[in-house]
């Protein structure tokens, strides 16, 4: 089922939560919105849900309205038909793991037999049937976010809603669950609208990431597009390390901080290549070589090993560059002069 | 390396050996419990089983069969049961208005619904009983007036009346209680039932009241507590028609046949039976809140949802409006409207009042001056030494490691279930020169009583502070260099300050209104102002007693004003 949403903003009193949201998610797709907190990812998903009004827009399913600011028309959110997954698990202590996933099939009034063999089957998949008649007081965080998702998935809902499901389990539970979630995915068929502040959950789970800032949508595209073609300077900055450099470019030549320096390749996201001015360069830290010469001179300031990697913070001019390289790269040491190469920059303008 | 090693467990060791301060902390704190609580309650116990020295349960069980006694152990369990589930089912209610629905005005509601908690509830039951008594009451004189009926509208001299001035006062309890839960519950758990597909009257049913069911079952064995020791109501509204519960059973007996064998003893009989349940009740509370405790708390900043009264809104606003204006305004402005008055009875009119009596309770006449005196003199007295040593045997039962520790958290546990008449039973006992000090009909043994009862509140609200004071604090100001003194006096001591002033305060005021205790032990000068009331009243001064009652209103609610605004600048 797809989920449309139509130039959807919301005010929380004067300041704009939500900015004329317009995208469409299609049947089966996993998307994520993804932003730092407050930047109205969980409101966008809320107004979704039912929980929130809407101040202008509409969001509808496979052509029937769900929200409607224009009409004040608001279908509530228990007749939605949505599953939904909350941070903070909001599994019912009162209740058995099994009543917990039984609840939302025992409201739909079908027979009991049917509910045991749902309410079994969406156990199964999520590996709670050994705890079913446990309190989920009793199970760990990754357990209890286990019986949320199993519940969520009782009804077989044409859509799911994730709100940061993931972020109250320890970082190796959430890699596990990840996959759990995909999994799940291809078991059940639904679309996932999926928040979360972290992007490598993002990318690792999604189809398509939409990255958002102050309520504004900042780009809407898939992983590889994202991280490789960035909308803007935010975006780059949002998904993994990264490094800015201000640059002066004339006709031929390019100066940094007044020092001439070779001529650096790259292109801008949108394709056209810099010509003149002034420009930022923007670099991963993983994708900068160290040169013997031809390169752009900096001094060693700090050289920290992290096991993978060692991580370099490197003097250019007035301005720092991180680089990090695989523990086999015997780079400077900390004093030492060294020349960088970047590769495959991307060219910004200069942020004021 | 091997070297600071030996010397720590020289340290250690030396530390173990040596009776040292802690030890001495320790001790203090038990003498205190034991000379306060301990020593009166077993001497109840003493004289309720042992007859002329011999274990004797068959005298008991007998003296509890007894009409008289036998009926107030009923009257007890009736009205307070009644209370209970009155209080309890209004509370709820109106914990849920002002938390879940969008009825207007919710932080003023939420105000006036505590404020029952302020007013001394004898106070009240003396202002309805001006207005509904059945011959005298302006309210029944009205309805006749008006009806041209021969009968009362209501008679207040009734279990009914009784009952319902009581859940008047007590709801607050199991309000607040509620009230805490339904706003620190995650609302996620409320709107996982709703995305689920329940609707809210099924979400209300099947979630939110089991998740709060502990707050209101803890709320509700409170008021259950209270009103079975409750004295002041049942003693305005019943003695007179003869309904006794324990507490005014006990205040009889004692009062009327001065000290003698008999008396005392069906005394400590009833008051044995008191603790006993106050023990269960609290025991009961305890395991339900420790069982019950579901980790229902989350941080997110959503708001709950409220449920749409739409039509409903405005006939629920005016409905609690008016149980406002009714338990709160009416028996208030009563007061104060008899107190100007030359004699109760005489039609309330611009022309029959005067502050004539307020001059005379507050210049004039030395008796009232004197409990008013009295009253402030104790409250301060028995608020600080309570706070000091509260703070001192808090600081052992949640802070300190010594050995000896569990007697004391044991007898910390007492006076929660030591309700007022038995206290007051208990230093007479004790402190009537069995062990060579006569206190009787004097101040002092009023202070003592008020200590033993009120060290409850201290230890509740120092040790809630003491908690919050983590160990690592202290450590860390060790490690700083700091001797353990210096660490409690720079740092433990003034991060405890604001629940040591708390406790003053939770102990100062009702101190102030308290009539449970000191009507059993105040002698001709020791009268305090809940005693002077309450005797006027009995002796038919109506007027200057309500006079009195106004003027403790107005001290108490200044008190608690002040209060209020410490409190919040101190967060500010």
């Amino acid at each position: 089922m797809s989920v449309t949403l139509t130039n959807v903003t919301k005010y929380f009193g004067k300041v704009k939560a939500v900015s004329s949201l317009n995208f469409k998610i299609s049947d089966g797709e996993c998307f994520s919105m993804l932003g730092p907190s407050g930047c109205g990812k969980t409101t966008t998903l809320r107004m979704v849900a039912g929980f929130e009004d809407l101040d202008e827009g509409e969001i509808s399913v496979n052509d029937v309205l769900l929200s409607s600011s224009g009409k004040k028309y608001y279908l509530p959110p228990e007749k939605r038909n949505f599953g939904m997954v909350f941070q903070a698990f909001a599994v019912w202590p009162h209740m058995s793991v099994f009543e917990n996933v039984a609840f939302p099939l025992r409201l739909k009034k079908i027979n009991a037999s049917e509910i045991a063999r749902r309410t079994t089957q969406a156990l199964e998949h999520t590996s709670l049937l050994d705890v079913a008649s446990k309190s989920p007081a009793d199970l760990s965080g990754g357990g209890k976010q286990r019986v949320a998702l199993a519940r969520a998935l009782a009804i077989n809902p044409s859509v799911m809603l994730l709100d940061e499901p993931l972020s109250s389990l320890d970082p190796h539970l959430r890699e596990e669950m990840r996959f759990e979630i995909k999994e799940l995915q291809k078991i059940y068929g639904f679309s996932i609208m999926y928040v979360t502040h972290d992007q490598s959950e993002a990318m690792a789970l999604s189809d398509r990431i939409l990255i958002m800032k102050n309520g504004v949508v900042q780009q809407i595209a898939s992983p590889l597009e994202v991280y490789t073609k960035p909308a803007n300077r935010f975006v780059f900055s949002f998904i993994g390390l990264s490094n800015f450099t201000n640059m002066n470019v004339t006709e031929n030549a390019m100066t940094l901080d007044g020092v001439s320096v070779p001529f650096v390749e790259g292109r801008a996201p949108s394709g056209e290549i810099i010509s003149a001015g002034v420009g930022t360069v923007a670099s991963r830290p993983n994708e900068i070589d160290f040169v013997d010469h031809g390169g752009i001179p900096g001094t060693v300031m700090r050289r920290t090993f992290l096991g993978e990697v060692t991580d370099y913070q490197i003097l250019v001019g007035d301005q720092e560059v991180r680089v990090q390289k695989g523990r086999y790269v015997s780079g400077p040491q900390e004093g030492e002069t060294c020349h960088l190469r970047f590769l495959n920059p991307l060219w910004f303008p200069v942020e004021k | 390396m091997l070297r600071i090693k030996s010397d720590k467990t020289m340290q250690a060791v030396k530390q173990k050996r040596t009776f040292g301060v802690a030890e001495i902390i320790l001790l203090l704190s038990i003498a205190i419990l034991l000379i306060v609580v301990v020593v009166p309650v077993a001497l109840i116990f003493f004289n309720a089983f042992f007859v002329d020295g011999q274990f004797n349960l068959a005298d008991l069980v007998k003296t509890l069969g007894e009409g008289e006694t036998y009926q107030a152990l009923l009257n007890s369990l009736f009205i307070a049961s009644g209370v209970t589930l009155c209080a309890t089912a209004v509370g709820t209610f109106f914990a849920w208005l002002v938390t879940r629905t969008d009825i207007p005005y919710k932080g003023f509601m939420k105000g006036m619904f505590l404020v029952p908690f302020m007013l001394p509830s004898f106070i009240g039951a003396l202002a309805w009983k001006m207005l509904l008594s059945p011959r005298a009451g302006y309210i029944n004189r009205l309805w006749r007036d008006v009806t041209g009926a021969e009968d009362a509208l209501f008679n207040i001299f009734s279990f009914g009346g009784i009952i319902s001035i009581e859940t008047m006062y007590l709801f607050p309890f199991v309000f607040i209680q509620v009230c805490g839960a339904l706003e620190r519950m995650d609302p996620t758990l409320e709107e996982s039932a709703r995305i689920s597909g329940a609707g809210l009257f099924t979400i209300t049913r099947k979630i939110t009241l089991p998740l709060v069911m502990p707050s209101i079952l803890s709320g509700a064995l409170l008021i259950m507590l209270y009103s079975m020791a409750h004295f002041g109501t049942v003693a305005v509204l019943g003695i007179e028609v003869g309904i006794y519960n324990i507490p005014t059973l006990i205040y009889e007996r004692i009062h009327q046949s001065a000290g003698s064998f008999d008396s005392i003893r069906t005394g400590t009989v009833l008051a044995s039976v008191l603790v006993v349940t106050a023990a269960i009740i609290i025991w009961l509370q305890r395991k339900i809140l420790g069982s019950g405790k579901y980790q229902i708390i989350a941080g997110k900043s959503f708001r709950p949802m409220e449920l749409k009264l739409r039509g409903l809104r405005t006939p629920l606003f005016i409905f609690c409006l008016l149980y406002i204006g009714l338990t709160i305004v009416l028996p208030t402005v009563t007061i104060f409207l008899v107190g100007g008055l030359k004699t109760y009875g005489i039609p309330i009119t611009w022309e029959n009042l005067s502050l004539e009596n307020y001059k005379y309770v507050l210049f004039e006449w030395d008796q009232t001056q004197q409990a008013i005196k009295n009253s402030i003199g104790l409250g301060l007295g028995a608020a600080t030494i309570t706070m000091f040593s509260g703070v001192m045997i808090s600081y052992v039962i949640v802070k300190m490691k010594v050995r000896g520790k569990g007697i004391l958290e044991f007898l910390g546990m007492l006076p929660f279930s030591v309700p007022g008449s038995v206290i007051a039973l208990g230093v007479i006992l004790a402190w009537s020169g069995r062990f060579g000090i006569n206190l009787y009909n004097t101040i002092w043994i009023i202070l003592i009583a008020y200590i033993a009862r009120y060290m409850a509140f201290s230890l509740k609200a120092n040790s809630a502070a003491l908690e919050q004071v983590h160990d690592s604090l202290v450590e860390a100001a060790r490690a700083c260099g700091a001797s353990m003194w210096q660490a409690l006096r720079d740092i433990v001591l003034p991060l405890v300050r604001p629940g040591m002033v708390a406790a003053f305060f939770l102990i100062f005021l009702p101190a102030l209104r308290e009539l449970t205790v000191s009507v059993m032990l105040y002698g001709t000068t020791s009268r305090t102002i809940g005693v002077a009331i309450y005797t006027l009243n009995e002796d038919g001064e109506t007027v200057t007693s309500a006079a009195l009652a106004g003027i403790a209103l107005i001290l108490i609610v200044t008190g608690q004003t002040i209060i209020n605004h410490f409190a919040k600048t101190k967060q500010a």
